[in-house]
């Protein structure tokens, strides 16, 4: 009885020590950041930069706080993250689903390797004022360049995913029997899963940059429309508020997605290896 | 021929751009005729607009690309090279390069204004990290054994950096550099549409406004195509940059 309490407590004062441990190193990590913030502070109170210029943090962080009190800021976020999150979603399934077919039929892959060999490298952006001609300037066009900009990294992505699938793997399934459907959904996919979740970890990004430029040019709400509004009455907190929000709403989807991943890729290797950014 | 072949779906493509604007299947309004199209993209090369603005654009996007690969690249470096550098800047850079960089357009025209300054910035700041990583990483990966080798044969410790470090981060940090020149062109051209007074995102904005499509296209395709053409050149000094790896 005494004997194992005993055990008890050292094993909890181990997992006390590796929790403090923990704590330790998210602080010191987390130092460079609070000089950052202090350095910004102490910068816009010096004098040496007008407010204009550069707002203190704490106006900054007290302007968000007035934001997300009066509900804008989650309005905004909401709008801006349902445009990312809904071109993202198509840009991922078409994408996927365009790469399949294009490795497994040559006539599709004829028709369209020009299109995503050219078209890649080109800077979408610019086709802006065009799809804002076509579709107007409502969430139909915004939607519609996020998944213009986010579908090609998808589908090379899965390309090169499935024609790297290890090819035993294929002659033993169809060995045992695997019918061409099989192979595809049980054997193809999971195998080329890493580097499409690859191409999706590009496409995430690209897909919330598109978006703010998207609200940015054609206005509304959005965190992307809220910035340009503000710079346009010279408001310069709000820009600064909308940096701060965006940047964390970057931040926290680029992690979730790096999460997604960890969870979807468990049984593969790189699971092991400790990761990276 | 086979490279007709290959490209044979692109010129069916503008075909049939070309047929339906002059079928009216669509109107020439939201589609001009890709014939002119091509005819405006003539007309604004012999007046000088298209090569004016272009101009403009390339020198602020080839600066601030420049800046972003240069400071970006010895940052990466000194942080796989200097522990302190890393616990110092490894945070921030992890903080930072998940940020959706056009949100950095209203801020840099809220400092430098609505001139080449501002595009600099923006594109420096935007187009560095994916350097600063690539080449972290690149340093960050360079054969162990070699150091050792450079370091038993008496070589200082700056002479290994230049000599070991650097070329073996140069892989993935070229690979950076194409993310952050393709980066470039992005913040280049919304920057130019949201706040310019020349360049070629100004361009097509302003033409659009006008209402003069078909010479909104033409900018549009030479902006795509100059995009595609810059990815491309890249590509091929890459291949003869990294033509001592076998």
């Amino acid at each position: 009885m005494h004997r194992s309490s005993g055990r008890a407590t050292a094993t909890a004062g181990e997992a006390l020590g590796g929790w403090l441990g923990a704590i330790a190193w998210g602080m010191v990590r987390a130092l460079p950041i609070l000089a950052l913030a202090l350095g910004w502070e102490l910068l816009a109170r010096s004098g040496a930069v007008t407010p204009f210029m550069l707002p203190a943090l704490s106006v900054v962080l007290e302007r968000i706080w007035t934001d997300a009190v009066s509900g804008d800021l989650l309005l905004n976020t909401a709008v801006t993250l349902y445009r990312a999150m809904a071109g993202f979603l198509i840009a991922a399934s078409a994408g996927i689903v365009l790469g399949m077919a294009m490795s497994r039929n040559v006539a599709v892959r004829w028709l369209f390797d020009p299109v995503i060999s050219v078209g890649f490298p080109m800077p979408k952006i610019a086709f802006l004022p065009v799809v804002m001609l076509w579709l107007g300037v409502y969430d139909v066009s915004k939607i519609a360049m996020v998944v213009l900009d986010a579908i090609f990294p998808v589908v090379t992505a899965t390309i090169a995913g499935i024609q790297g699938v290890d090819r035993h793997l294929l002659w033993s399934a169809r060995n045992m029997g695997a019918s061409e459907r099989d192979l595809l959904w049980q054997i193809m996919l999971p195998a080329a899963l890493p580097q499409i979740m690859t191409g999706l970890q590009v496409a995430l990004p690209i897909a919330l940059i598109v978006a703010v430029v998207a609200e940015m040019l054609m206005g509304g709400y959005g965190l992307g429309g809220a910035m340009v509004h503000a710079s346009r009455f010279a408001d310069s907190r709000g820009v600064f508020a909308g940096i701060v929000e965006i940047a964390i709403v970057g931040y926290v989807i680029v992690k979730a997605m790096a999460l997604v991943r960890r969870r979807l890729l468990i049984w593969h290797q790189e699971a092991l290896a400790p990761s990276t950014v | 021929m086979s490279a007709l072949v290959r490209y044979l779906p692109l010129l069916l493509l503008a075909a049939a751009w070309e047929l339906a604007a002059r079928l009216g299947l669509v109107s020439t309004l939201a589609l001009p005729p890709l014939s002119d199209v091509v005819a405006a993209w003539v007309d604004m090369i012999r007046s000088g607009e298209l090569i004016g603005n272009g101009a403009s654009s390339l020198w602020r996007a080839g600066v601030g690309l420049l800046l972003a690969i240069a400071v970006g690249a010895a940052l990466g470096i000194a942080m796989a090279w200097w522990r302190p550098v890393n616990a110092l800047l490894g945070p921030l850079v992890e903080m930072f390069y998940p940020m959706p960089k056009s949100a950095l357009i209203p801020v840099t025209v809220l400092w430098l204004g609505f001139g080449d300054g501002s595009k600099v910035l923006l594109i420096f700041l935007g187009c560095m990290l994916p350097v600063t990583i690539g080449a972290f990483n690149g340093a960050r990966g360079s054969d162990q054994a070699l150091v050792w080798s450079a370091r038993s044969m008496g070589a200082s410790r700056l002479r290994m950096l230049w000599d070991v470090v650097v070329p073996s981060a140069l892989p993935e940090m070229l690979n950076g550099i194409r993310t952050a020149l393709a980066l470039s062109f992005i913040l280049l051209v919304s920057s130019e549409l949201i706040v310019a007074r020349e360049g070629l995102g100004y361009l097509i904005g302003f033409l659009g406004a006008n209402g003069t499509y078909d010479a909104m296209f033409a900018v549009v395709l030479t902006v795509a195509f100059v995009g595609f053409a810059a990815d491309r050149a890249y590509q091929a000094l890459v291949q003869r940059v990294l033509l001592w790896r076998e």
